[in-house]
C-alpha cells in the first residue's frame, strides 16, 4: 500500500476554502438572522457527513438517521428544559419544578430517567452514547444476520416513523407533538439573544470542522479502505476474513454519533426539538443533503447541506404558494444531471480547468444501486 | 362614511347607525376619516417597525404546503379579505396593509424561523398566523424575545398568556363547559364516553370535560381513550361503545381519524340521528364535514363559537363576501371566523392607542371590541382571549350546521381554569 499523507494538497485547499467561507464569509455577509439561519442549515450537515461514511463510503444506506438526529436534540433538550423548569419560574403548575408538559399531562414527579439530565456532563455523554448505543443495537440485529442494502433502508425507514410514534404517544414524557419548547438557558447562559446566536454559530462550525476531520482520518485509514472494498464486493470482504458486521456496525454507530452531534446543536440554535424532525421526511431529506452534495464526498456533504436549506428557505420566502415545485425541480435536476452531486459536478467540469491540480484518487467505480 | 358602499362588511353594524348618535360616538369603529397625514409616521412608530407614510407591513404564517395545509388555507383567506376590506376603508391610521406571507409548511422549526424572519428582517407590525398548537408553541418564543403580536386564531387547551399573543379562537373550558351543560339538560345525559386523538388539545379538554362531568353535572365517565393521530381503526372503540352505552360519545377526534371515525360509526349501525348515544364533538368544523361527508355524520353535534349558517347580518355579509373572494363552493368552520377576527381586533387595537407600537397596542387590546363580527360581538379580555358565546350545532345532511343553542351571555375566557386542574 503506499503511503498517502492524511491530506492531499486538493484536500486541504477545499478544507481551507470550506473554513473560509463559513467562518469568515457568512459571519461578514449575514445579519444575525440569516446567520442563525446558516448555524441550522449546518447542524443538518453533520448528518449529511455521517451518512456520506455510511452510504458514500460503507454502502449502508440509512433513512432514519432523523432518529439518531432527534436522540441527540433530545437529550440536549431534556437538559435544557430542566433548566428552565425551575420551581419559580413554574409556580403556576400543579406541581412545580417539572416541565409544564409533564404539568398538563398529569404527571406529578419527574421520571426517573429525565433525573440523571440535571447534569451537564452527564447529558453531554449521553449525546453521544445514547444513539451509539442504539445505532449498535440496531446494527447488530441486522448486521450479523446480513441485511442489507433496500431491506436495511426501508427497516431504518421502519425505526423512523416508530420514534415519531413513540415520542407522540407518550407525551406526558415526551412533549408529544408539541415537542420539548421555550428553552432558555445553557448553565445560566440565556442562548436566546443574537450575541449567544452567533457564539452558537461558531461553536457548531467548530464541532462540524472537528467532524470533518475525523471523518477524513477515517477514510484515509485503513479501516476506511476496507469500508469501501466491502460496498463493491463485500463477498469477497468477508471470504479475505474480514468480520463485515462489525465494520458495518463500527461504521453506523459514527453515523448515528455524528448525526447526534448535529441534533444537539440544532437544539441550541432553534431553540426546540420536537417530533417534527425525527420522522420519515426529514430523514429522507437528510439523505438529500447528502445527495446533492455527492455522497462520496465529505466536504460535498456540507455544500449539500447548505445549498438545500438554503434554496428551501429562498424559494419559500420569494413564492410561498410554490416552492416545494422549485424544490423538488432541484431534486430532479440534480439526480438526472449529476448523479454524483456538487462534488461530482466540480469533479467533471471544474477541476480538470484548474491548471496544476494535482489528481487525487477520489473514489473508485461506483457501487451498484 | 361616504364610500362605504362597496365594502361588504361596514365596520359599523347596521344596528349601531339605527341606534343613533350616541352609539356611534361610543363605537371604536367610527370611521374617523383617518388621515395619514394627521399621524406623523415617526410619532406612531418609535420602535421601528415596517410603517411609512401610506402603507404597513403585516405578517401571514400559515402552512399552505405540508399536512395542516388543508386546515390552514381557510384561515389565510379570511385573514386576507379581512385585510382588503380594511384596505378598502382605507386601512389602519390613513396607511394601507401589506402582507408578507411565508409558509410555516406544516413544520414546527419552519414556523419558528419564519416568524424571526418575519419579525426580525421584515419588522411587520403584526403576525395573523399558526394553527397547531405545535406550531405556536415553537413561534411563542420568538414572539416573547423580539416583542411581535401574534392573531392567533384556533380553538385550542388553554393553558397559556402570553403578554405576544391575542388568541381570537375559544380556549378549552369556554368550548366544553357550555356545551356539556346543554347536553346533560336538554337531552338528560349522564354518562360519557370520551375519545380523542393523542395529543395536549384532546387530553386538556378532555380533563376539563371529566372533571365537569363528575363535580358539576353530577354524571360520569365510562371510557376515555385516546389515539395516535392519523389513527384509522376504530373499530375497537366502537364495540366498547356499544357495550357500555353511554349516554353520550364525547369525541375530540382530529384530521383524517375523522374520515375513517365517522364511516366507521355509521358502519357499525350506530345511527347519530337516532341519539342513543348522542354525539357530540368540538372538534369537527364544517371544513372537516367535507372530508367526512355530511351524510356520514348528520345527527351529530358540535360545540363551538361560531358555524356558518348563523343568522345575523354580520355573518351574511361575510359569507357572502368569503364566497365572492374565494368560490361558491367553499365553507367557513370556527377557526376561518376567528381568523378573520384578527385583522379587525389589530386594527382597532393599533386606532385606540394611536400608535403600531406593540407595547402600546397591547396595552390597547384588553376591552377592545368588535361589534361586527360574524359570530356577533366580542371583546378582548384582560387575558388576551376573546369574550365570546358559546354555540351547539347539530349537523344535517348537506354538511352544515343548525344552531340549537347558544349561551345568552357572552362567555369569559380561563385559560388556567381553578379546579380543573
Amino acid at each position: 500500500m503506499t503511503k498517502t499523507s492524511f491530506l492531499t494538497r486538493s484536500e486541504a485547499v477545499g478544507l481551507a476554502i470550506l473554513a473560509l467561507i463559513i467562518f469568515v464569509a457568512f459571519p461578514v455577509m449575514l445579519d444575525d438572522f440569516r446567520l442563525n439561519l446558516f448555524g441550522k442549515y449546518l447542524s443538518y450537515a453533520f448528518v449529511a457527513i455521517g451518512l456520506v461514511l455510511c452510504w458514500g463510503a460503507g454502502g449502508i444506506l440509512s433513512l432514519g438517521q432523523g432518529v439518531f438526529f432527534g436522540l441527540g436534540g433530545y437529550c440536549m433538550a431534556m437538559f435544557l428544559k430542566l433548566e428552565a423548569s425551575t420551581p419559580e419560574a413554574t409556580a403556576i403548575q400543579s406541581t412545580p419544578g417539572i416541565p409544564d408538559f409533564m404539568d398538563w399531562n398529569q404527571i406529578s414527579a419527574l421520571p426517573i430517567w429525565w433525573q440523571p439530565f440535571n447534569s451537564f456532563a452527564f447529558t453531554l455523554i449521553a449525546i453521544f452514547v445514547v444513539p451509539a448505543a442504539f445505532a449498535f443495537v440496531i446494527g447488530y440485529a441486522m448486521f450479523r444476520r446480513r441485511v442489507s442494502g433496500v431491506y436495511f433502508a426501508i427497516i431504518t425507514q421502519a425505526i423512523a416513523a416508530i420514534a415519531t410514534i413513540l415520542i407522540v404517544g407518550q407525551q406526558g414524557y415526551t412533549g408529544g407533538v408539541n415537542g420539548i419548547t421555550d428553552l432558555r438557558t445553557l448553565m445560566g447562559w440565556d442562548i436566546r439573544p443574537d450575541g449567544a446566536k452567533t457564539v452558537l454559530y461558531f461553536v457548531n462550525a467548530i464541532l462540524l470542522f472537528g467532524c470533518l476531520v475525523v471523518a477524513m482520518a477515517i477514510r484515509k485509514s485503513k479501516f476506511g479502505r476496507v469500508l469501501v472494498a466491502m460496498r463493491d464486493a463485500e463477498d469477497r470482504v468477508r471470504f479475505s476474513g474480514y468480520d463485515v458486521a462489525s465494520f458495518k456496525i463500527f461504521i453506523f454507530c459514527v453515523g448515528a454519533m455524528m448525526a447526534a452531534v448535529g441534533g444537539a446543536m440544532f437544539t441550541l440554535q432553534v431553540g426546540f426539538m420536537s417530533p417534527t424532525i425525527v420522522g420519515i421526511v426529514p430523514s429522507i431529506e437528510m439523505v438529500i443533503f447528502c445527495a446533492v452534495g455527492g455522497r462520496h464526498s465529505l466536504m460535498g456533504a456540507v455544500y449539500g447541506a447548505l445549498l438545500v436549506n438554503w434554496a428551501k428557505t429562498t424559494f419559500s420566502e420569494s413564492f410561498p404558494e410554490l416552492w416545494l415545485f422549485g424544490l423538488g425541480a432541484l431534486f430532479i435536476a440534480v439526480v438526472m444531471a449529476f448523479p454524483n452531486g456538487l462534488a461530482g459536478l466540480f469533479d467533471d467540469y471544474i477541476k480538470p480547468r484548474l491548471r496544476g491540480w494535482r489528481q487525487t484518487p477520489a473514489t473508485a467505480p461506483q457501487p451498484a444501486e | 362614511m361616504a364610500d362605504q358602499k362597496k365594502v361588504p362588511i361596514s365596520p359599523i353594524s347596521r344596528r349601531a347607525i339605527l341606534a343613533g348618535g350616541a352609539a356611534l360616538g361610543a363605537s371604536l369603529f367610527l370611521p374617523k376619516g383617518l388621515r395619514a397625514q394627521d399621524f406623523p409616521t415617526d410619532q406612531i412608530n418609535t420602535t421601528g417597525l415596517a410603517v411609512t407614510d401610506d402603507t404597513v407591513q403585516v405578517g401571514i404564517l400559515h402552512s399552505i404546503s405540508g399536512t395542516m395545509s388543508i386546515s390552514e388555507t381557510g384561515s389565510v383567506q379570511a385573514e386576507k379579505l379581512a385585510i382588503e376590506q380594511i384596505n378598502a376603508q382605507g386601512g389602519v391610521l390613513g396607511r394601507k396593509i401589506e402582507t408578507i406571507q411565508e409558509d410555516g409548511a406544516s413544520d414546527w422549526p419552519t414556523f419558528a424561523e419564519k416568524a424571526r424572519k418575519l419579525l426580525v428582517n421584515d419588522k411587520v407590525a403584526s403576525v395573523m398566523g399558526c394553527w397547531t398548537s405545535a406550531s405556536r408553541k415553537a413561534v411563542l418564543p420568538v414572539f416573547e424575545q423580539h416583542n411581535g403580536m401574534l392573531y392567533y386564531p384556533t380553538f385550542y387547551e388553554g393553558l397559556e398568556e402570553s403578554p405576544n399573543v391575542i388568541y381570537t379562537g375559544q380556549e378549552a373550558t369556554q368550548q366544553i363547559i357550555a356545551g356539556l351543560d346543554w347536553v346533560a339538560r336538554e337531552k338528560g345525559a349522564e354518562s360519557f364516553y370520551l375519545l380523542g386523538s393523542d395529543y395536549i388539545w384532546p387530553r386538556t379538554s378532555n380533563k376539563i370535560a371529566r372533571k365537569h362531568i363528575e363535580d358539576k353535572l353530577g354524571g360520569k365517565v365510562v371510557g376515555e381513550e385516546y389515539y395516535p393521530l392519523g389513527h384509522t381503526q376504530f373499530n375497537s372503540v366502537i364495540n366498547k361503545i356499544r357495550l357500555k352505552k353511554p349516554d353520550v360519545i364525547y369525541a375530540i377526534v382530529v384530521g383524517g381519524s375523522n374520515v375513517a371515525f365517522y364511516k366507521q360509526l355509521k358502519a357499525a349501525g350506530i345511527d347519530m340521528t337516532e341519539e342513543a348515544p348522542l354525539l357530540l364533538t368540538i372538534s369537527v368544523t364544517e371544513d372537516e364535514i367535507r372530508g367526512i361527508g355530511g351524510e356520514n355524520i348528520e345527527g351529530a353535534y358540535a360545540c363551538m363559537k361560531y358555524f356558518q349558517s348563523l343568522e345575523n347580518e354580520n355573518n351574511q355579509e361575510f359569507v357572502a363576501a368569503f364566497k365572492e373572494m374565494w368560490g361558491d363552493d367553499m365553507v367557513i368552520g370556527d377557526v376561518t371566523q376567528a381568523a378573520y377576527l384578527g385583522p379587525w381586533l389589530w386594527k382597532a387595537a393599533v386606532e385606540k392607542a394611536g400608535s403600531f407600537d406593540v407595547d402600546k397596542v397591547r396595552e390597547a387590546s384588553p376591552g377592545i371590541e368588535l361589534a361586527s363580527a360574524p359570530e356577533g360581538y366580542v371583546k378582548i379580555h384582560e387575558n388576551h382571549h376573546l369574550w365570546s358565546k358559546t354555540r351547539v350545532g347539530h349537523a344535517l345532511a348537506d354538511g352544515q350546521y343548525e344552531v340549537v343553542f347558544e349561551t345568552a351571555d357572552l362567555v369569559e375566557p380561563d385559560p388556567f381554569p381553578e379546579g380543573y386542574q
